[in-house]
Parts: structure tokens; C-alpha cells; sequence
């Protein structure tokens, strides 16, 4: 029972860090149809702007958070015009193929400026443990401010795009992109906003991972950028509650997985779930289903 | 419509021609070791563009998991030529049986899904037959399969390459490759004219899957060692980056594109450290500026303009 | 002895009744019309006929080889029990050839097995050449002979919808199903695709039934028309008994 009460925060955390990400690739999905292979790695990039900003100017944890935060957000749209909006009008596996060229891109590059190896973030937060119910099963400090700062953000993405004028834009792109523009929504200006706004959650994710975990590389964004792709697929790509879902879903299975001894088995564990919900429901959890029309 | 006409007859003196001619400079010398590792790897290539391109660039399916049936094969090859003592073709025939059977096994369920969907489920059972590659005790788990004898020579390669090529053309051209083209083209219609959709597309699923498990058994049985990282994600995308440089549903172009992409990547070995780098920037290149690939015309549906009239049709 | 019987059919989407309650029988050798506005379900009637939708309740039955009964229907089963169809919005293979593209509807017509596509063995060459010969024959009916290389797409409207009539054919059908055959033709057209279906229906034996708006093409040709509105069949009959039926002035003219 302890141990299970200690292996749900574990995964509660987990999963705020997938659904943190997985919230930047379903909205770029949503409005582009693009599956943006290289969200993951403008996580790793947040990381390590987490990381200079601590180690080499001591800047504490929420400048750091939000500084990394709006460094992810002006890479992600310098990303979407410099790449991503010379293939917007070709082949969808061509947009695909871009987007790992900007993947490799991201990561050689990174690897190549700052080598291969990896490095120790900082002890940014006290390093303090409550225990939960006067049971022997902990609540470490880093815990709560993931998944604090995690539902904040949510808080405001979710206020973002049900009351602001941006996020009506955003939806109305998402349903039906040739309508939203013959109402005068300005494609470019929402685009470069949502691709802002989840490379912000991606950097976030990316602070957040390096001061838990306390180490990041190069190649670090490939495994969890994969992972949090399945959780918005797994959630229905493009349906911004299905992100959540997903990344905690998923991130809940895979603590589940490795505590009952599966953890050489937890990413196969993790694709068999994709694969089973996709069988049982083809657009994912809460994804609608459209039907062609003959 | 005949078996000796003048063009086929040409064509198999060209064939033969190539392969007694390469075959001599091998021989004599000409060709060094180095080269004909890069002339392997090119073959092998080839079969996997071409394969994948019967169930990408035809069929119209969506895959992002072909390395996993060249792995599959590969294992297969090496544990019957390794750990079995079998000869080369019991390897090569193995390794094509048990590919085609994955590609049955994973086809039936996958295959349901469309477009996005479905790469990412094909991608998803691409990763699981690697972690279960990594941590199955028989063949190696993480530390890899060693010591497969080298058979894999210049006439196996050849004719495996000529074989594979020959019989996906022929294939396309038949009835049953109309179906699958036609599937790619607009599945309603070609279900309409009494295509069954599903068994044709597990029939090019499978074969592609018989096709790259080949190649698997020419890469087993040539580098000794074989270790389940290297049939990862990354390889799957190479393999889909060549069938697209070089054209969707153009065989022509797969046999080209997999020609060039390997003597690039062979150049960029001189710049080890910025090799990924100039890659991408290659790759980002061409996308933009052919997205069609060499050889490419045709726009299938699914490649289509993206967009939301598309996202539309995603669900049928 | 009718060859198609529909009893009760009904098919509603969510809440919405597409097409309710419908009851007829049709014999072989006619064409048939099919008429009414806009979303009256028309085409939802089509789709019930050919599998692509199940019926929500009642039944199709053909009888044209045998019984077969829409529980059994599957999309891709249809040309098999001797159904073929071409689309309101014109489906063909954009970037096949008009030869590929009919040569496709002659599919449930080849008889030789995956060996003998791969390795070219005999029963390849006779069954291709055959093939290839009928849907010579086919095209020159059509009058597309000399584009049989060309793309689908690179065609004019009226000609692709002549080449989705040719590619039904090729799968030797009894009943056709054409749904709206000259929308987008101009009059000289449409009063060619008459004389055509007209003929071809003589020719091939067939059964047809057709979804048409074009008014002097169903008056003209067909045997039999129903009336649909709002997903019922509101009337049938010869085209001079539906054309002065009130029901049906009221459906096209709006009124009481």
C-alpha cells in the first residue's frame, strides 16, 4: 500500500512532464497536421537553457522556468518560419521529413556545441521529503513543484484558449482552416502562437526534468519527445484534454510497469497500450471520429 | 505482352552485363574491401527502399517501422547460419518467412488505421520488437549477436537486389498491384470495384516484410555482429527518406535515391563530428526544394496537401 | 420475378433519419430513376444498396444469381454478386491511366494467384491479355481509345464520368448504379450519355438505376421513377404519372 501510494506521486510527476509535452505536439498537430518530431527536442533545449542560466549566472528556479520558457517559445517559432513554413502547402510526409531534419538538426547541433556528455543540473530546491499519512511513503519538495507548476500552466492554457482572442483563433484554425481564414483570422500570427506557446510548455518541461532528475544531455529529448507523442495519440492528437489524459495515463502505467518489475519492459509496455487504445478507438481516447464522406 | 520481347531481352543482357562486370573488378582487385562494404550497404538499400516503397509509395500505407522486419530477418538469418549451422540460403529463405510473418502478424491489426495514425502504431511495434530484441537472453539481448559467418558475397548481394526488384515490378504490374496502387490512390472506390482493402494491404505489408527481412540476412551474414539499436527509429526513417528523395511509387527512383543517399552519407563520414548536422540540413534541403523526390510525379491522396479539408477525410 | 426487393429499409445517423421506411421492388432489364431535392437521401439509398452503410433496420435482397441479402453485404463483395456503381462525386484513380483505371473494375475478374503476379507464369499473360482486349473494347464503347494513356485527371469532367461508367462495366455487372451520370455535362452531353446508357443497357443486359437531376435524361429513358423526399418515398410510377403526382410538384416547388 506505501508502496503504491509513493509509486502514484512518482507517476504523477511523470506524467506532468509527458503532458507538458504532449500538449505542444497536439497543438501543433491540431493546427497544421504536422507531427512535430522536433518538439522533443526543444525540451532538451529548455533544459539546457535551465542549466546555463542556474550553474553559470545562479539564477534561481522560477526566473530560470520562465526565462527558459520564453527562449523555447522564440526558438519554436524562429523553428515554424525558418522550417516548417517553406513545406506548409506540400506533402505531409515531406512536412514530416522536415521535421526530423530539425530534429537531427537540434540535437548533432546542441551535441556538437556542447558535447556529447551529460551534465548536473544544480540543486535548484530544498531538498526536503514529507512524509504522507504517517506512512513510510514520501512526498519529495520537487514533486509538488512539478505538478504545481504543471497545473498552473494548464491553468493558464486552459484560460488561454477558451476566453482569449488568440486562443479563438487557435480552435477555430483547428476545425476548419479555409472557414477561419475567410473570417479574417490571420494564419501566420496563430500559428507562430501555438507553436510559441507549446515550445514554452516543452521548455517548461525541460527545467522542470533537469532539476529532478539532475541530469541532462544532448540526446535527451528523443525518448520522452517519442513518449509524449504516444500520450497525445493515445489521448486523440489534437484534442488538447486528451494531451493531459494521455501524459498521465501514460506516465502513471509506466511507474506501475517499473515498480512491478517490468521496468526493462516499460517503453514496450508504453507502445502496446498505444497500439491496444488505437485498435479499441482509432483517433485515440477522445478523439472524434470522422467519417469520409461517399 | 511476351516474355522475350526485345526491351526485356536487353534488359536481362544489362543485368548480367553489371554483374560479371563488377563481379571481375571485385575479383582482380579493383574494387577494395572499403568500396564493396559501401556497395553492400547500397544493395541492401535498395531492397529496403524498394520493399518499403511497395507499402508506402504504392500501397499508399503509411509506414514508420520497416527496420524492425530487417532486424527480424537479420536475427533470424543469423541465429539459423550461427547458432544452427545452416547454409546461406536456408539463412536468406528463413530470414524472408519469418519477416513475412511478422509482417502478417503486425499488418492484420495495424492496418485498420489510417495515415498518421497507422505510422505511428507501425512505429510503435517497430520499438517493441526491439526491446524484446534487447532483453531476449538467446540472441545477445543488449550486447548483440556475434560471430555470424560472413556468406554474404558479391553474387548473393546481386541477385538478391535483382531478384527483389524484379519481383515487386512485376508485382506492381499485375492485378493485384493495380489493387494496391488504386487503395492508395482512393480506398472507397477501389473497395467499390471489389478490391478487398484489407487483404491487399497485409498482402504489400507482408511482402515488403519478406523483402526487407531479406536484406536483414545480407546485412546479418556481412557484418558478423548485429546488435537491436541498430534497427531503431532512426533506421526506419532512413529507409522512408530514401523511397521519398527518390519518389513515392517509382522504383526507378527508390534504386537511385538509395544509390545517392549512401555515397552522401559515405562523403559525410569525412566530417565526423558535423555529419548529423550537414545531414539534416540535406535533408531539410531537399525536402524543400523536391519534396516530389528524383523521380516522383504523382501526388498520392494521402501525400497530399495537408490541411484541414484533408484532416477531414482522416476518419474514413 | 423482381430482382431487388427492399423491405422496410431504414438508416438514421445519430438522430437523424437519412432514409425511413422505404418499400419497393424492381425487376430486371429497366432503368430506373431515382429523383427528389437535395438531401432526400438519395445517395444515403445508394450507399445502402452497395454495403457502404448497413441498413439500421429492414433489408435489401437481390436476386440476381442468387439470394443475397444486405446482411451480407461488404463493400468489396459488391461487384461479386454482380453490383457495380459509380460516385456522385466522381472517384477515380487520379493518377492511374484511363486504361489502369478500368482495367481495376475488371479486378474480381482475373483469375490467377500471387506467384503468377510475381514470377509472370502463363496464367499472367492469358488473363492480362484478355483483360486488356475487353477493356479495349470497353474504351472504344466510350470513345476514350485514343486517351487510354492519359491520367485520369487530366481529363474533362464529362469524359471521367464516362470513364467511372466504363470502369462499372469492366466488372461485368447485371445492375449498375449511377449516381447523378451527367451532373456537369452540358446538354449535348447529357443527351449523348442517354443514347449511351440507353444502349449499353441492351448491350451488357443490365439492370439500371440512376440518381438524376437532369429531368429530360430520366423522363426520357427510364421505365420506372421514385420520388424521395425528407427520406421517405413519397411516390412512383412511370415519369408521367410522378410528374403529375401533387406530392411530388409540392417536394420540387416547396408549398403547403
Amino acid at each position: 500500500m506505501e508502496q503504491l501510494t509513493q509509486q502514484f506521486v512518482n507517476g504523477v510527476s511523470l506524467g506532468s512532464i509527458y503532458a507538458l509535452i504532449a500538449l505542444g505536439y497536439t497543438m501543433v498537430y491540431g493546427i497544421i497536421k504536422l507531427i512535430n518530431f522536433a518538439h522533443g527536442d526543444i525540451y532538451m533545449i529548455g533544459a539546457y537553457i535551465g542549466f546555463a542560466l542556474t550553474s553559470f549566472l545562479h539564477v534561481g528556479f522560477f526566473p530560470a522556468l520562465i526565462i527558459s520558457m520564453l527562449l523555447c517559445a522564440l526558438l519554436g517559432v524562429l523553428i515554424e518560419k525558418v522550417a516548417y513554413k517553406p513545406v506548409r502547402n506540400s506533402t505531409r510526409i515531406a512536412a514530416l521529413i522536415t521535421a526530423i531534419s530539425v530534429s537531427l538538426f537540434l540535437e548533432y547541433g546542441m551535441m556538437y556545441f556542447v558535447k556529447a556528455e551529460t551534465r548536473t543540473f544544480p540543486e535548484l530546491l530544498p531538498n526536503k521529503q514529507i512524509s504522507i499519512l504517517n506512512t513510510s511513503a514520501v512526498l519529495d519538495i520537487k514533486n509538488i513543484y512539478i505538478i504545481f507548476v504543471t497545473i498552473s500552466l494548464m491553468l493558464v492554457l486552459q484560460y488561454t484558449i477558451y476566453k482569449t482572442k488568440v486562443g479563438k483563433s487557435m480552435r477555430a484554425v483547428s476545425l476548419d482552416r479555409d472557414a477561419a481564414q475567410l473570417m479574417g483570422i490571420d494564419m501566420n500570427k496563430t500559428i507562430s502562437y501555438t507553436f510559441a506557446i507549446g515550445s514554452a510548455l516543452a521548455g517548461a518541461a525541460g527545467v522542470l526534468v533537469g532539476t529532478y532528475y539532475n541530469s541532462i544531455n544532448p540526446l535527451m529529448g528523443v525518448v520522452p519527445g517519442l513518449k509524449a507523442f504516444v500520450a497525445a495519440v493515445i489521448g486523440g492528437i489534437g484534442v488538447i484534454p486528451g494531451a493531459v489524459l494521455g501524459g498521465f495515463f501514460l506516465g502513471m502505467t509506466e511507474t506501475m510497469v517499473s515498480a512491478f518489475g517490468g521496468s526493462l519492459y516499460k517503453d514496450a509496455v508504453a507502445f502496446a497500450i498505444l497500439i491496444l487504445v488505437l485498435l479499441a478507438k482509432p483517433n485515440g481516447l477522445l478523439g472524434r471520429n470522422i467519417k469520409e464522406k461517399v | 505482352m511476351k516474355l522475350f520481347n526485345k526491351k526485356n531481352t536487353l534488359s536481362m543482357l544489362a543485368v548480367l552485363g553489371v554483374y560479371a562486370i563488377a563481379g571481375l573488378l571485385i575479383n582482380t582487385g579493383f574494387i577494395d574491401s572499403y568500396i564493396f562494404l559501401n556497395i553492400v550497404l547500397i544493395g541492401i538499400n535498395i531492397i529496403l527502399a524498394v520493399s518499403l516503397n511497395l507499402i508506402t509509395g504504392f500501397t499508399g500505407q503509411f509506414s514508420l517501422g520497416h527496420a524492425a522486419f530487417m532486424s527480424i530477418g537479420a536475427y533470424a538469418a543469423g541465429i539459423l547460419t550461427a547458432k544452427l549451422d545452416q547454409p546461406f540460403w536456408v539463412g536468406i529463405a528463413g530470414a524472408a518467412l519469418f519477416a513475412a510473418f511478422a509482417g502478417i502478424v503486425i499488418g492484420i491489426p495495424t492496418l485498420r488505421l489510417k495515415g498518421d495514425y497507422l505510422a505511428i502504431a507501425t512505429l510503435g511495434f517497430a520499438e517493441i520488437v526491439k526491446i524484446i530484441g534487447l532483453n531476449t537472453e538467446y540472441i545477445g539481448g543488449a550486447t548483440g549477436l556475434n560471430d555470424i559467418p560472413r556468406y554474404t558475397t558479391w553474387t548473393w548481394l546481386y541477385f538478391c537486389v535483382a531478384a527483389t526488384v524484379l519481383l515487386i515490378s512485376n508485382f506492381i504490374k499485375s492485378y493485384k498491384g493495380r489493387a494496391c496502387i488504386a487503395i492508395g490512390e482512393d480506398e472507397i472506390a477501389a473497395e467499390a470495384m471489389g478490391v478487398n482493402t484489407t487483404y491487399y494491404k497485409v498482402l504489400a505489408f507482408t511482402l515488403g516484410a519478406f523483402f526487407a527481412g531479406i536484406a536483414g540476412a545480407l546485412y546479418a551474414n556481412y557484418f558478423y555482429f548485429l546488435k537491436p539499436d541498430s534497427f531503431g527509429f532512426m533506421k526506419s526513417i532512413d529507409i522512408l527518406v530514401i523511397v521519398v528523395f527518390g519518389g513515392m511509387g517509382s522504383i526507378k527512383g527508390s534504386i537511385i535515391g538509395a544509390i545517392l543517399l549512401s555515397v552522401i552519407s559515405l562523403f559525410l563520414q569525412g566530417i565526423p563530428e558535423l555529419r548529423m548536422v550537414v545531414y539534416s540540413l540535406i535533408l531539410f534541403l531537399i525536402m524543400v526544394y523536391r519534396p516530389q523526390g528524383i523521380m516522383g510525379k504523382s501526388s498520392l491522396k494521402f501525400f497530399r496537401k495537408r490541411g484541414v479539408l484533408y484532416a477531414n477525410h482522416q476518419g474514413k | 420475378m423482381p430482382i431487388i426487393k427492399v423491405n422496410n429499409l431504414s438508416k438514421s445517423f445519430g438522430g437523424v433519419k437519412a432514409v425511413s421506411n422505404i418499400n419497393m421492388t424492381i425487376d430486371g432489364g429497366e432503368i430506373i430513376g431515382v429523383i427528389g431535392p437535395n438531401g432526400a437521401g438519395k445517395t444515403t439509398f445508394f450507399n445502402l444498396l452497395t454495403g457502404i452503410y448497413s441498413p439500421s433496420s429492414g433489408e435489401v435482397v437481390y436476386n440476381l444469381d442468387k439470394e443475397i441479402s444486405s446482411k451480407s453485404f461488404k463493400p468489396y463483395k459488391m461487384t461479386g454478386y454482380g453490383v457495380a456503381r459509380t460516385f456522385q462525386n466522381i472517384r477515380l484513380f487520379k493518377n492511374m491511366s484511363i486504361l489502369d483505371n478500368v482495367l481495376l473494375g475488371y479486378h474480381n475478374n482475373m483469375r490467377y494467384g500471387l506467384l503468377s503476379s510475381l514470377f509472370r507464369l502463363p496464367s499472367f499473360y492469358k488473363n492480362e491479355s484478355k483483360a486488356y482486349e475487353e477493356v479495349l473494347k470497353l474504351l472504344e464503347i466510350f470513345n476514350l481509345l485514343d486517351k487510354k494513356d492519359e491520367l485520369a485527371s487530366s481529363l474533362p469532367y464529362g469524359e471521367q464520368r464516362k470513364v467511372e461508367i466504363a470502369r462499372a462495366l469492366a466488372a461485368k455487372p447485371k445492375l449498375l448504379l449511377l449516381d447523378e451520370p451527367a451532373a456537369g455535362m452540358n446538354p449535348n452531353e447529357t443527351k449523348e450519355l442517354t443514347a449511351l446508357i440507353n444502349w449499353i443497357k441492351d448491350e451488357f443486359k443490365l439492370t439500371i438505376i440512376l440518381i438524376e437531376h437532369d429531368m429530360s435524361l430520366v423522363m426520357g429513358i427510364c421505365s420506372k421513377v421514385f420520388v424521395f423526399d425528407y427520406g421517405t418515398l413519397i411516390a412512383s410510377g412511370t415519369p408521367n404519372e410522378v410528374q403529375n403526382n401533387e406530392q411530388v410538384i409540392k417536394a420540387y416547388l416547396g408549398g403547403e
